[in-house]
């Protein structure tokens, strides 16, 4: 396999900001390479490089071995360089060959145009891609999906070597995807390159080998996707690294627990579970929906009334009548269910923070305006909550910032022990990286967790230990060790876990 | 990226403050509206806008606007008291056979007559928050039971012949001010404080808008919504006694009615049936509105009947527009 394109520390500079730093980018042919980062990251300067809408101050584009000049897009058309963007390039009154050959007809003598040749040679890759209607249809009438395919048909009919998808499956459905990747796949036998840009990290390995991450315009690292974790994507994504020791699976030991549970029962919901929690530990809750997570932890905090079973707090046996109890212990729970569970929607984001710790902003439960404003306004800053300000309805915020505001309350309540129940569900990479960190500040302030989540890296990457629930029963625990796997916590929770 | 931040805050903050006429207007509509229906009285009679007779409405007004603050607080629970029009001809009753056939003290037997009050309400509470039995439902069977018991109490019949010294719970006056409008502002006022600057005030309207929420965030929702019953007892205890001082007699069949005039004076000022939002000047204003047309078209001699067509609508335009505005 022969290196198509190398492109060597490109450096683009806008005033004022250095787009790209120093970038390189290797393709060979009849492979795919996944090019990463956040938006901004200078992953669309480096394609407006690559097809000559973009001259950079320095660095070389190689292409096939040979040194390039693209000074401008036909440059790029003629060295064989098609880029797909999100926005289509299709003029949509225009029929699909017409499309195809805008700017570059087949003509007869006379400069008649040849459309016997160009709807032959359209069918023809249609064909290829599994296009199935004809190419005298006009481009309006087509799906987004049908339009995509347009284009890699137009790539295909000038003998591209390289093709650039800029997120092409931003606006697919999950059918279109499969059917895109399949034929990116028939590309790659065609010994075509292609550079994939995405930030969908669960789509990339099925397309890609290597992955190139760009991060605030300079270039990071290019890694073997096989060999690389999503938690890692992310990491080296969003330069986010969550500070924890390696050894942390063995922080728990007997003097160290603060919470021991024994013998909880809840109807059929929760049998016989017992369990403990150490002091500034992570403690995971991993099983498949139904397995009585939720359950489990609403009967700890008293919201269900439990037939038997004990509960320890700092060594104190005691008894939780309802969630008021738990939180007046220095217990909470962040409900998975923001919406109907954790927040005031119609309710401002102050009046939503403080609902728990009315106590910490009254005297005599008279509320003290200045000083909850001031706390509001410090867990705004501290948790990046995105709003206007504080005096915002809750349900004007984002999934994300609606989470975090749920998690302010927490904070706010300032707990010994948090209970998180799916707190990264639905809401994007950025957010749920910010909440780990925040996660990663309370047990470095003393405090612990347990989490509950079905997203299995996630726990893996920020659990202590991981205990697996099957059908209202613990069965069993495991330490967050470099061998714990994902199949290992899978198999537990379908039941078949050593006991 | 922090620099993008920033902006997006300023762009948002912008926005916030950026309301249109229209949004005031919506915010505002419930005192603009009781504006309009003032000037509207005002430039049609001559004897409409005098200070006697604004003061006559207010007065006129006010038993049911004593009674609607501890109907707002219960509405926004979620919750509602039909029971409060009962509950006012209950503790009527038992006030003047207090003052008269057991010669109880005035002030002792009014301050028995609103601890009975909060007792009947502690009980809707009660069987709301913990026997689980729908608002409706309770309150309607506490209508019934409040109703039969101020029948049964005196044998259906009134209490006349009240002791002098009562009279004046409603002919005293402060510095010229009657005392009926003093009762008013100062209730108002007190409310206004529990509910926005207390800690029970936030739990009411949290419990109101998420009670689910509100449990797991620690909030002792049976108890908050058990104490929105109390309120509403006792004030309505206290139109009860309101009313009977300016009858100057105490009937087992009075009150019929204010249970619903309670509840338009609260929903006209804004406050959502479905609770959690709205406000206790509104429902203040609320009253006024319904004082305000039942004397403006009382003075331009229009029927009864076509007052109580005409009242109707207003019900359901305030709440229409009210509607309007949080969609």
């Amino acid at each position: 396999m022969s290196q198509l394109l190398e492109m060597k520390n490109i450096t683009k500079i806008f005033p004022g900001v250095k787009a790209l730093d120093k970038v390189n980018l290797n393709l060979r042919s009849g492979k795919t390479h996944i090019l990463l980062g956040e938006n901004g990251a200078g992953k669309s300067t480096l394609i407006k490089v690559l097809s000559g809408a973009h001259q950079p101050e320095s660095g070389e584009i190689y292409i096939n071995g040979e040194k390039a000049v693209i000074a401008s897009p036909s440059d790029a058309f003629k060295y064989g360089i098609s880029v797909i963007y999100q926005e289509f390039q299709l003029a949509p009154n225009l029929t699909i060959y017409e499309n195809i050959f805008l700017g570059r007809e087949l003509t007869n003598s006379f400069n008649f145009i040849n459309k016997r040749k160009s709807i032959v040679k359209t069918k023809e890759m249609m064909d290829f891609v599994g296009l199935d209607i004809t190419p005298g249809t006009l481009v309006k009438d087509l799906t987004i999906a049908e339009k995509q395919m347009v284009e890699i048909t137009k790539a295909l009919v000038f003998d591209s070597d390289i093709i650039v998808f800029d997120e092409p499956t931003a606006t697919l459905t999950d059918k279109e995807t499969k059917r895109l990747f399949e034929i990116i796949h028939q590309l790659e036998k065609e010994g075509i390159g292609i550079i994939y840009i995405s930030h969908r990290l669960e789509e990339f390995k099925e397309v890609g080998e290597k992955c190139t991450i760009l991060r605030d315009g300079k270039y990071i690292d290019t890694v073997e996707l096989k060999e690389t974790s999503k938690a890692e994507l992310v990491n080296l994504m969003t330069g986010r690294k969550i500070n924890r020791d390696k050894k942390r699976c063995d922080i728990c030991s007997p003097d160290k627990i603060v919470l021991k549970v024994e013998n909880l029962n809840y109807k059929d919901k929760v049998k016989g579970v017992s369990f403990h929690l150490c002091e500034k530990e992570i403690l995971g809750v991993s099983g498949l929906v139904g397995a009585g997570r939720t359950e489990l932890v609403k009967t700890l905090i008293g919201e269900y009334s439990k037939d038997s079973g004990k509960t320890y707090l700092n060594n104190q046996e005691i008894e939780f009548k309802s969630p008021a109890d738990a939180i007046k212990n220095n217990l909470f729970y962040l409900s998975e269910d923001r919406k109907d569970e954790g927040l005031f929607l119609g309710h401002s984001i102050r009046n939503n923070i403080t609902i728990s710790s009315l106590k910490r902003v009254t005297n005599k439960g008279v509320l003290k305006r200045k000083h909850e404003e001031q706390i509001c306004d410090d867990l705004i800053k501290n948790l990046n909550i995105k709003t206007p300000n504080m005096h915002t309805e809750a349900l004007t915020l984002s999934g994300g910032n609606q989470q975090k505001v749920v998690i302010a309350k927490g904070l706010c309540r300032q707990a010994q022990i948090y209970i998180f129940d799916e707190p990264t569900r639905g809401i994007d990479v950025g957010a749920k990286e910010e909440i780990y960190e925040i996660m990663d500040q309370l047990i470095q302030d003393g405090s612990s967790i347990i989490m509950i989540s079905s997203d299995l890296p996630e726990l893996l990457r920020i659990s202590d230990r991981i205990m697996v629930m099957a059908d209202g029963s613990l069965v069993d625990t495991f330490k967050n060790t470099k061998n714990l796997s994902q199949q290992k916590i899978l198999s537990a929770a379908v039941g078949g876990g050593k006991k | 990226m922090s620099t993008l931040d920033n902006t997006k805050t300023m762009n948002g903050g912008f926005l916030a403050n950026d309301k249109t006429v229209l949004d005031y207007l919506s915010d505002y509509g419930i005192y603009l509206g009781f504006l309009i229906i003032f000037a509207i009285f005002s430039v049609v009679s001559s004897s409409f806008f005098t200070v006697s007779n604004v003061s006559n409405i207010i007065i006129q007004s006010s038993i049911i606007a004593i009674i609607a603050i501890g109907q707002t607080v219960v509405i926004l629970t979620e919750g509602i008291d039909l029971s409060v029009g009962s509950i006012a001809a209950f503790i009527s009753i038992a006030l003047g056979i207090m003052m008269v056939d057991l010669g109880i003290a005035v002030p002792l037997a009014l301050f028995l007559s609103i601890v009975m009050g909060a007792i009947i309400g502690l009980i809707n509470g009660f069987v709301i928050s913990y026997g689980k039995v729908p608002a409706f439902i309770t309150t309607l069977g506490m209508m019934s039971i409040a109703r039969g018991g101020a029948l049964a109490i005196n044998g259906g019949r009134p209490v006349s012949m009240l002791p002098r010294s009562f009279g004046v719970i409603s002919s005293a006056s402060v510095f010229g001010i009657p005392i009926f409008i003093i009762y008013v502002a100062v209730f108002y006022t007190l409310m206004y404080f529990l509910l926005t600057k207390h800690k029970l005030g936030r739990y009411i309207y949290a419990i109101g808008d998420n009670s689910e929420a509100s449990r797991l965030s620690g909030i002792k929702v049976k108890a908050v919504k058990t104490s929105a019953y109390i309120f509403s007892g006792l004030f309505a205890a206290m139109g009860g006694i309101m009313l009977t001082a300016r009858l100057n007699y105490a009937s087992p069949t009075s009150g019929s009615g204010f249970e619903l005039d309670a509840i338009a004076a609260v929903v006209i000022g804004g406050t959502a049936l479905s609770g959690g939002q709205g406000s206790i000047l509104g429902t203040l204003v609320g009253a006024l509105i319904l004082g305000t047309l039942r004397n403006g078209l009382s003075i331009l001699n229009v029927p009864g009947f076509y007052q109580q067509i005409i009242i109707g609508v207003v019900i359901i335009v305030a709440v229409f527009f009210d509607k309007m505005k949080r969609d």
